[in-house]
């Protein structure tokens, strides 16, 4: 029999992400990282992309990091990473590295980071198959340089760059989707979490740092700066958008996939879409029309999972 | 002993890589560079090099690679040319602040458009204030000893900066010339293994390459810029070691009869070998014609060119780089800087010559020598002149 227990007590009680960093009140990113830190353990080395990670957890002389920590550009978490890895396994082998046990790499970037500058580095390292980690802390748009739009974010969302008016909905374009394609370098594993389920976090980002070769896990991080939220709602409107099927969770293990976290039945979408004024000004109809288009995908992940794929 | 023999260029320096025992490569082909990383690949396949070769998938990556490499204690090499310099530029410019010791080989190659593989120096001029120790080599030999160099510069504990060899493409890349190879053997202690002072260790924590304000942005910078100029005393100080173990003597700006010409032709790189050749013929006809060559362009040798030049009735500068819309090539603006406000400074004239592996020959150096004669007597002083320039 399978017995899972969870309890908040049994994740670790050291801190790797340390408290005082700069995020916003209400920030996804803390609350995730914080567990991150907790799966990935202190045999870590991070290498962050520029973002709201980087900028709220490093400026100089203060650090929030409890591990080895670099960052060098917006685009290279995954190329450095891959330094990394070979410096340190080469280093290993000629008996010239300081730790001798397994040292995890995490990559760490956000949906602009990994969907689009960062994308040609990421796919290179996925490719290339070095042992890392990879995490995308998505908060749906360039939130750190103002609330730009990125491919990562939804159809219908307001930015700043993506305003709505006369002629336009807002984002013209449906959410790139990142982990799908990551799953298709054929890389051993792949998963969505939220901070609304941290156990499931904990347990998928284990389960990446354990498998030899590149893992992705994409991070949904509701940023209530950017999506016009209340702060006490972060992992509420978080919990909701799995409810919805916004965002589903679900792993894929060696190309295998499994929804982790099935409602029953969905909750209409406009419950999740409703507290964000990022979508305030949509239309029945618009929501309608997105609806159909998250339950559609949603179908598609169910019938891959029945039929194994 | 060392070994004499007839070698490819980028096999010279790719042999010396090799000896240099570097623990990850990270490179992405390019032409003129290409040879140099094939060549290193057969090495590690073959197991003769114990190293992580990345075949990364862009030069921005392998520069990023790179810095994540040399952050964790790998010595670390790559090797890129033109626009390949270009696209990991962003990366180039925070590897010297950050100071890891990366050393990198330039096929010195032009820039695009026109889509050109032959050689100038527009791709390395366009990352001149990168922060990088940048030397120009002009022979194979030369190549294959400022790698050695290279590595024990940039790694020594008072300097930590990256730097660039810089060799001309196809010119030096492609052609096989004698070379005595040092042996790993012989290279004995010029070259300890790296011992990093700050490194990427989960048993000792640090937090590399944080956002900087601008309330320490600037001494930042500051101290970036004193170890710059502070390398040079290291920089001798390892030429001087390198010529007492193995014979062969650097300097940072090298002479050709210069002490009593009127005429000095200055120029960096593998042209330098033709425009000897022009002043052993010039001296022959009796023309006072000399020539500097100069070997480190980063940090500048100011002083060095201001007492070498200076005896000198006029000072010809061969660029093989423009400026558009600027005060001609690089190399002339660095040195009519470095006399501006020093009395008794020669006349100083720019010359454009070998762009995009345009052949520049003994006639040319000829040419240029006496041009300058000319334009000395003009009273206004000249813009630049381009050499060989099809009307």
């Amino acid at each position: 029999m399978d017995i899972n227990v969870y309890a908040a007590r049994m994740l670790p009680q050291a801190e790797y992400f340390a408290p005082g960093h700069r995020a916003c009140l209400g920030c996804g990113h803390g609350i995730s990282l914080r567990l991150i830190m907790k799966a990935m353990g202190p045999r870590t080395i991070v290498s962050n992309a520029t973002g709201c990670v980087e900028i709220t957890s490093s400026t100089y002389p203060q650090t929030s990091w409890r591990v080895p920590w670099i960052h060098v550009a917006f685009e290279t978490a995954a190329s450095v990473a891959s330094g990394i890895e070979a410096a340190i396994k080469a280093l290993q082998r000629k008996g010239r590295y300081p730790e001798k046990e397994r040292v995890t790499i995490l990559a760490v970037a956000g949906d602009g980071g990994t969907a689009d500058i960062g994308m040609q580095g990421l796919s290179g390292a996925l490719e290339r198959g070095h042992d890392f980690v990879y995490v995308c802390m998505d908060n749906e748009a360039y939130m750190n340089t103002g609330i730009q739009r990125s491919s990562s974010t939804p159809y219908g969302a307001w930015s700043t760059t993506s305003p709505f008016g006369a002629k336009s909905i807002g984002q013209k374009t449906w959410k790139k989707n990142m982990p799908a394609i990551c799953a298709a370098h054929g890389i051993p594993y792949v998963a969505t979490v939220t901070p609304a389920y941290p156990f499931d976090m904990v347990d998928k980002l284990r389960k990446a740092k354990e498998v030899e070769g590149p893992a992705y896990v994409h991070v949904f991080s509701p940023c209530p700066t950017g999506w016009r939220l209340d702060p006490s709602m972060t992992v509420q409107i978080a919990r909701l958008a799995v409810q919805t099927g916004a965002f589903p969770l679900y792993e894929i293990v060696d190309g295998k996939i499994r929804v982790t976290e099935k409602p029953k039945k969905l909750l209409p979408l406009i419950e999740y879409m409703r507290p964000q004024r990022r979508y305030a000004h949509l239309t029945e109809e618009d929501v309608k029309k997105i609806q159909k288009r998250v339950r559609s995908e949603y179908r598609k992940l169910l019938k891959r999972e029945k039929e194994g794929y | 002993m060392t070994r004499r023999v007839g070698m490819e260029v980028s096999f010279a320096l790719s042999e010396a890589v090799k000896n240099c025992n570097v623990d990850v490569i990270s490179a992405y082909p390019i032409t003129p560079q290409t040879h140099i990383v094939e060549e290193l690949s057969q090495m590690v396949a073959d197991g003769d090099l114990d190293a992580e070769f990345i075949m990364v998938e862009s030069e921005h990556s392998a520069m990023a690679a790179c810095c994540g490499a040399s952050a964790a204690g790998a010595r670390t090499f790559t090797s890129t040319a033109s626009q390949g310099l270009q696209l990991m530029s962003e990366i180039v410019f925070i590897a010297s602040n950050m100071r890891l010791p990366i050393v990198m080989a330039v096929a010195n190659r032009s820039l695009s458009a026109p889509l050109s593989i032959w050689g100038d120096h527009s791709d390395v001029m366009a990352n001149r204030d990168s922060g990088w120790i940048m030397f120009f080599v002009e022979s194979g030999q030369s190549v294959h000893d400022h790698v050695y160099i290279a590595y024990r510069v940039a790694e020594d504990s008072r300097v930590l900066l990256p730097t660039m060899v810089n060799l001309d493409g196809f010119q030096l890349t492609h052609v096989i010339e004698p070379v005595e190879l040092i042996e790993k053997a012989d290279l004995g202690d010029f070259l300890p293994p790296y011992d990093p002072q700050i490194q990427l260790n989960p048993l000792k924590p640090v937090t590399m390459g944080p956002a900087g304000t601008p309330a320490m942005f600037t001494e930042a910078k500051k101290a970036q810029e004193v170890v710059t100029w502070n390398s040079r005393a290291i920089i001798d100080e390892v030429w001087e070691d390198f010529g007492k173990r193995f014979g062969r003597h650097y300097k940072a700006v090298e002479t050709f009869h210069t002490d009593d010409a009127e005429t000095i032709i200055v120029s960096m790189g593998g042209l330098s070998g033709t425009a000897r050749a022009a002043v052993d013929k010039m001296r022959k006809e009796g023309k006072k014609v000399g020539l500097v060559r100069i070997r480190l362009f980063r940090p500048f040798p100011a002083e060095d060119l201001r007492r070498i030049l200076s005896p000198a009735k006029v000072i010809a500068v061969c660029d093989r780089a423009i400026s558009y819309g600027g005060p001609g090539g690089p190399l002339c603006s660095e040195i009519k800087s470095a006399f501006f406000g020093y009395s008794g400074a020669p006349y100083i004239a720019n010359f454009i010559i070998g762009l995009a592996g345009r052949n520049v020959w003994v006639t040319d150096f000829e040419h240029i020598a006496d041009r300058a004669q000319q334009l000395v007597l003009q009273e206004e002083p000249a813009p630049y002149e381009i050499i060989g320039l099809r009307e």
